[in-house]
């Protein structure tokens, strides 16, 4: 078995009396989809802002490529190649799609303490925002300001910017939430194109999805993770079926 | 002419023709010292606003404090005056760095906040930069200090020339202007426009944004340094009211009815207050209640400044249009 690309050890978090996060250990290797479902308010969020960094765990360890990012804030993770997309699409909604790209391909391309040169006309930038715009089949919008982008084009954009960060390890938020059927069915395919080349780390909702990329699943009940299996494990296994998934989804 | 200069010539026309006017000025009639005092008062105030509006507009940083720069860049005019040193080389590199230094002890502490806090975090810091200089007694204290002379460069008293100075601060506010809009387009400016839209976005792409925000603050401190040691040239007194809190108000004020998506409206808006205040203060004693107004009413009619209104105008104008088409049919 290939070394982990994300560990996670012992991961525990309280919010005064309420445990959101319950001696959390998982895995995500390298190349492979693991998926967190579980019911609303299984703290699902709470652990991917845990792993990128924007909340710190009470107990636990997180290493990420062989490395403990425990004490690393938000941005120096980012820098080290664990990308997140945020379950409410965060861009800048003043910038073109290509500028939100471009920022992401200018955070690993040297310095930004560059003050006369108009980056607008960087061609090394602008050249891998509009490859990774591609990637996701958003390249003829490059242009278009992002606030006027449709609501699934918004969550192909954050694909876009996490994909320009060059990273190992996508988290994944949600990236199908609010998405109609003809987008879920484009953001699927691009998702399964992605997945030979990054690690990813997905929590998502739509169980078709989750059973159609997933290569490993850890159901997540009231902070702690119950089980951890393949989708067939999964789909079989009772405690889940009462706990989450009901009669319906596995029919 | 290639097509991205023209883009830029139209989106910056307006500020450009009132530099151009102010170049013409001296030769159409404003030429006498009272003109020139004013205008040259206009200018480097407009400096000040361009290094505002920087902060608020590109970077989202509401600053209430920015006289304090000024203020800190005239009293170190003063002091020079003080101690019989009047030489431009030493005397205006000092003011820039004393109000740079400002910015960065004041900024490491006021950018730890955000929204509300900074706007009050910077007046505190603004308001004991103005006791300061109040208890300054061998400055003038509350008095304040008229210089002995203004800034000489390398011996010779040029500024002594009104149009000298005139062109000065006319070229100083150009290159304020210029170099501040390159900056925006820069990486770093790009930096600094995305975490002031979305902090969030830029953290998770890689950007802490309080390096960033703290050199620009840094920079817009270093050129209200500048507006100051050149205020203090141009009226020859200094008192702790050019530090005042109203003073960075006005500021303030100058930037947001310029227009605050772009810089040269900065300029716009220190004209058209410095004028403006003139001409109403000559008509009528009770001028301020026009002008307050007046004020008021530009903020409501003209959401992007003064910048915008030629756009404004122009689209109300189509919207106008094509229904008077569909009457005559």
């Amino acid at each position: 078995m290939p070394d982990p690309l994300l560990e996670l050890r012992g991961l525990s978090k309280n919010f005064g009396a309420l445990t959101v996060t319950s001696d959390v250990s998982l895995t995500v290797l390298p190349g492979e989809i693991h998926a967190i479902i579980g019911p609303n308010g299984a703290g699902k969020t709470t652990l991917i802002h845990q792993i990128s960094g924007t909340l710190r765990p009470d107990r636990g360890t997180i290493r990420f490529a062989g490395q403990d990012v425990t004490a690393l804030p938000f941005e120096r993770r980012a820098r080290l190649g664990l990308a997140r997309s945020f379950q409410i699409t965060s861009i800048v909604p003043g910038f073109t799609a290509l500028e939100n790209v471009a920022l992401a391909v200018q955070a690993r391309s040297g310095s930004s303490f560059r003050f006369l040169r108009p980056v607008a006309n960087e061609k090394a930038l602008n050249e891998e925002a509009r490859a990774a715009l591609d990637t996701v089949g958003l390249g003829r919008v490059a242009d278009r300001g992002a606030a006027a982008l449709s609501h699934g084009e918004k969550r192909q954009l954050e694909l876009a910017i996490a994909i320009a960060m060059n990273p190992r390890l996508l988290l994944l938020d949600e990236p199908l939430a609010g998405a109609g059927p003809e987008e879920t069915e484009r953001l699927i395919g691009i998702l399964r194109d992605l997945r030979s080349r990054y690690g990813i780390l997905l929590v998502e909702h739509d169980m078709q999805a989750v059973f159609a990329l997933a290569d490993r699943i850890s159901v997540l009940v009231y902070g702690r993770v119950i089980v951890t299996g393949t989708v067939d494990e999964i789909r079989g296994h009772p405690e889940v079926r009462t706990a989450y998934l009901g009669e319906d989804a596995l029919a | 002419m290639t097509a991205p200069l023209r883009k830029t010539l139209r989106k910056h026309a307006l500020a450009l023709v009132t530099l151009l006017a102010l170049a013409a000025a001296p030769f159409l009639g404003f030429g006498d010292g009272f003109a020139l005092g004013l205008l040259a008062r206009a200018m480097i105030l407009g400096m000040a606003a361009v290094s505002l509006s920087l902060l608020v507009g590109g970077a989202g940083l509401v600053s209430l404090g920015h006289a304090a720069t000024m203020g800190i860049g005239a009293y170190t005019v003063v002091a020079f005056d003080a101690a019989g040193i009047s030489e431009g080389l030493i005397v205006f590199p000092a003011a820039i760095t004393a109000a740079a230094a400002y910015a960065l002890l004041t900024g490491a502490v006021s950018l730890r906040t955000s929204g509300v806090h900074f706007i009050m975090i910077t007046l505190a810091f603004g308001q004991m930069a103005f006791f300061t200089t109040s208890s300054f007694s061998s400055l003038g204290g509350d008095d304040g200090y008229t210089l002995y002379a203004r800034t000489e460069w390398l011996g010779t008293r040029i500024l002594d020339s009104r149009l000298t100075f005139h062109f000065l601060c006319l070229s100083l506010l150009a290159l304020v202007w210029v170099g501040g809009s390159l900056l925006l387009g820069s990486r770093f400016g790009r930096v600094l426009r995305a975490a002031r839209e979305n902090p969030q976005r830029a953290l998770a792409v890689g950007f802490q944004p309080y390096p960033y925000r703290l050199v620009a603050y840094v920079m817009a401190g270093a050129v209200g340094g500048l507006a100051g040691a050149l205020l203090a040239n141009a009226t020859e007194f200094v008192s702790p009211a050019l530090l005042s809190w109203t003073r960075s108000g006005e500021l303030l004020f100058m930037v947001i009815l310029g227009g605050v998506g772009q810089l040269g409206g900065a300029i716009l808006g220190a004209l058209a207050i410095v004028l403006l205040e003139e001409s109403l203060s000559h008509l009528l004693v009770y001028w301020r209640l026009v002008f307050g107004p007046l004020l008021v009413l530009s903020v409501l009619f003209l959401p992007d400044g003064l910048v915008g209104a030629p756009l404004r105008l122009r689209a109300a104008f189509r919207f106008a249009s094509p229904k008077r088409r569909n009457a005559d049919a």
